[in-house]
């Protein structure tokens, strides 16, 4: 913040604000805190977006380039980053306000692209492709013809609580998390509440738990506390290694200081005075904006001895997870953070009895905790009010895959997912046919076109044999082959599997085997692994229904999803790839027979020199042809050839 | 390596993950020596120790290139053919993933997830995201780093 001072800021907002929570500000307060929010701005201020999504778009290059950009033309104005508003896609985000004006946003503003951006602005000359929209910002004058951006569709059947910060505000500012409301509630919880009250108000809300298991997260916190011990421990999930999903990385990234404020509630509520947030070790950006944020806290006195002198102590401290898939699993992350292998442990006892070095343990998951600050500070019954029957507020996905709009997204509970790809993610991408919908990571499912009317609910998607998850949505378009994914993500869990039990060590193993042998080049084989191959399809569908029912953890209790599903939904697809041989969508390159189309072939001898096996004949400008019994189906040919003659069966 | 000690003085086991990352992040890579001096300070027994540093994908026991090549396999980069990209970078550098060029300027990996899945495939080559690349992009790219490290 640099036009104001920092410390006369944070006079006024411990002097003023912190101290006066549950009172009413007075009129020059309220303007203040709007100034710090830059609701107010006295000078341009430009917004970039460098979080990790904006950072693998370019977004620091843009930022060099808009830096150069205010000193070459001595303008007077200040670049802040800020995390990203959910439209990945669209990143580097770029968001200028100007004084008296709405802050507009700008849509991938590259290093090349920068210059002609703020020029459009500043010369008020808006160029039409590249603006995303304007806020919404009552009072200030409106620009004209730019649609308003929670009127876009990416935006308008979102309903953002958890993201309300999210791409608006500096992650590394707690002043102005502060100045938006931010650990109000905090206050209200250590002031106003006794332990036993604020799991009964997370009770009432009916929060379930967001990581995918969906236990109610007050009943949780209520175990907790009610079970003795001298020291308890709360501790924030943020291991987030399910691969397709990002949503955690980018609250934390976007909006760090509402983790911090949910995770401060949930460790008074369970009576602890040690927090840890375990955050993946390849989320440096996260690390970094974490640690600062919790030395922010600190320096307000919002963490640390006699929180707001309600006698509460807290201190929270980062761990680094390894890099294990398993250590999402409760029991496992509890082995990882004592110091030894992420192995779990059988459930009873629950960690809330008796968790890390014995003590009383509560693991949330990002999300879930995200969502606390909100309800202590609206009430449980404005959070039950969102969503349907069985599942309350609202839930974040990442969207990702062969999208044509890629992010992550806040949708109230009970939203069809059909209304999420063809509104929000805008369809899928080049035009193609959507074929399934992945959902919940590795050991999720893949639901088809026909029950994606299915309402986002924890009710009537188990009807269907899906689960929630924890929020990865991947849309598959027309040329993903099922096997093949459905391999994919064995092929993942098997690696990840930590080896403790048998049904999971060694029936992923067994069920990858059975995978790659319907998928492998049937000339290889030899009739004793063809025949092992029929052996190994006929007991596909009951190795999974053993493994599901007798592995330790939640890991190896869902790997068999992928292949369940997917025999469920795309059963012909299986079969014909074992009894025809064939992959319709061509990525099982093994199973591709390649064929040279005459009439398009003008002999221009290209894949014959290409051919590693010699298998393409053919005189120059005659047409070529493939001997089958050489080929090997490596698709080289059908790369190189320029005439599209090459097609495959 | 002793300053890293005098930071976690307890002889703690649940010390010993957080000991790990950090020599690691200051050396690079794992070696026996320093597996040894950790069993020491930490009282655990060496074999404990590799136990540990060998479940975790994030620990490595070979030197890294000098310029280090993560190729992301994530689910969302594995849909948009990052399988392909590997094979064209093994191809490239004429190693595999997990290994390191002879000349020790590129070490290639595959890894699990970056968070970048909106933006896939996603490479990473030391701290510089790439995504998006064509198969020429990607080989100019690594001429780039090679010529720049003779």
């Amino acid at each position: 913040m640099p036009t104001q001072d920092l410390t006369d800021i944070r006079t006024f907002l411990t002097e003023k604000v912190i101290k006066n929570y549950s009172g009413i500000f007075d009129k020059p307060t309220t303007d203040r805190l709007a100034v710090i929010r830059h609701e107010k701005v006295s000078r341009p201020v430009i917004y970039i977006g460098t979080g990790t999504c904006g950072v693998i778009s370019g977004a620091l290059s843009t930022l060099e380039r808009v830096q150069k950009y205010v000193s070459e033309n001595n303008l007077k104005a200040d670049i802040i980053e800020v995390g990203c508003n959910g439209f990945c896609s669209a990143e580097p985000l770029l968001d200028v306000q100007l004084p008296g004006k709405t802050r507009l946003c700008f849509r991938n503003v590259t290093e090349d692209r920068a210059e002609d951006v703020l020029n459009s602005v500043f010369h008020h000359t808006l160029q039409n492709d590249l603006t995303l929209g304007q806020y919404k910002q009552p009072g200030l004058e409106e620009w004209p013809n730019v649609p308003m951006l929670e009127q876009i569709p990416w935006f308008n059947l979102q309903t953002r609580h958890i993201l309300k910060n999210a791409g608006i505000i500096s992650p590394v500012s707690i002043e102005e998390y502060i100045a938006g409301g931010g650990y109000k509630s905090l206050y209200k919880t250590v002031l106003n509440y006794p332990a036993d009250k604020i799991c009964e108000i997370i009770e009432q809300s009916e929060l379930k738990g967001r990581a995918g298991g969906g236990f109610p997260t007050g009943r949780k916190w209520k175990i907790a506390l009610d079970t003795a011990g001298d020291q308890k421990y709360m501790i924030c999930n943020a291991d987030e290694s399910d691969p397709g999903a990002f949503m955690d990385r980018a609250i934390i990234e976007s909006d760090p200081h509402r983790i911090i404020e949910g995770l401060s509630i949930a460790a008074y509520a369970i009576g602890a005075s040690q927090a840890i947030i375990f955050v993946r070790s390849d989320y440096e950006n996260s690390l970094n904006i974490l640690e600062t944020a919790i030395r922010q806290a600190k320096e307000y006195g919002l963490l640390g001895e006699d929180i707001f002198g309600s006698g509460f102590n807290l201190s929270i401290s980062v761990r680094q997870g390894a890099g294990a898939f398993v250590c999402g699993e409760e029991t496992a992350l509890i082995s990882s953070l004592e110091g030894q292998r992420g192995l779990p442990r059988s459930k009873p006892p629950y960690p809330a009895e008796k968790g890390i070095w014995g003590h009383p343990t509560v693991i949330n998951n990002v999300e879930t905790l995200a969502n606390i600050p909100g309800i202590l500070e609206n009430g449980p019954a404005w959070f039950k009010a969102m969503g349907t029957k069985s599942s309350k507020g609202t839930k974040l996905f990442s969207l990702a895959g062969k999208a044509v709009n890629t992010g992550f997204i806040e949708v109230p509970m009970g939203i069809t997912f059909s209304s999420i790809i063809n509104n929000i993610a805008g369809g899928v991408k080049d035009g193609k046919a959507l074929k399934a919908v992945q959902l919940g990571g590795p050991s999720g499912v893949c639901i088809p076109p026909a029950d994606l009317d299915t309402p986002l609910d924890f009710e009537a998607l188990s009807g269907i044999g899906a689960k929630l998850g924890s929020g990865g949505l991947i849309i598959l378009d027309e040329k993903t082959c099922m096997v093949n994914l459905a391999k994919y993500f064995i092929d993942f869990l098997q690696n990840e599997s930590c080896g403790k039990c048998i049904p999971c060590r060694e029936g992923t193993k067994k069920m990858l085997d059975i995978l790659e042998g319907i998928t492998r080049r049937p000339k290889e084989e030899t009739t004793h692994e063809t025949l092992e191959r029929f052996k190994g399809v006929v007991q596909l569908e009951s190795l999974a229904n053993v493994i599901c029912d007798t592995s330790l953890c939640g890991l190896g209790q869902n790997a068999p999803n992928p292949v369940l599903s997917s025999l469920k939904w795309f059963r012909e697809e299986f079969e014909e790839h074992i009894f025809d041989r064939r992959c319709a969508a061509g990525v099982c390159h093994d199973l591709r027979t390649f064929y040279i189309d005459v009439e398009h072939c003008n002999g221009c001898n290209i894949c014959q020199k290409k051919c590693p096996e010699n298998a393409i004949v053919g005189s120059p400008k005659m047409p070529h042809f493939i001997i089958e019994s050489k080929c090997t189906g490596c698709g080289i040919c059908f790369d190189v050839c320029k005439f599209s003659a090459i097609y495959f069966k | 390596m002793d300053q890293i000690f005098e930071k976690y003085s307890l002889k703690k086991p649940e010390n010993l993950i957080p000991i790990l990352q950090e020599i690691q992040e200051k050396k690079g890579y794992l070696t026996d020596e320093i597996i040894e001096k950790v069993s020491v300070h930490l009282g655990i027994p060496t074999n404990r120790i590799y136990g540990v540093a060998t479940f975790y994908d994030q620990f490595r026991f070979r030197r890294k290139g000098q310029y280090h090549i993560q190729v992301c396999r994530g689910t969302s980069c594995y849909l948009c053919s990052s399988s392909s990209y590997l094979k064209e970078i093994e191809k490239l550098l004429k190693v595999q993933a997990g290994s390191v060029t002879k000349d020790k300027k590129f070490s290639l990996e595959t890894v699990n997830c970056m968070g970048g899945c909106s933006q896939s495939p996603v490479i990473r080559i030391n701290s510089t995201y790439y995504h998006h690349l064509s198969v020429a992009d990607l080989s100019r790219i690594i001429r780039t780093l090679r010529e720049k490290s003779e």
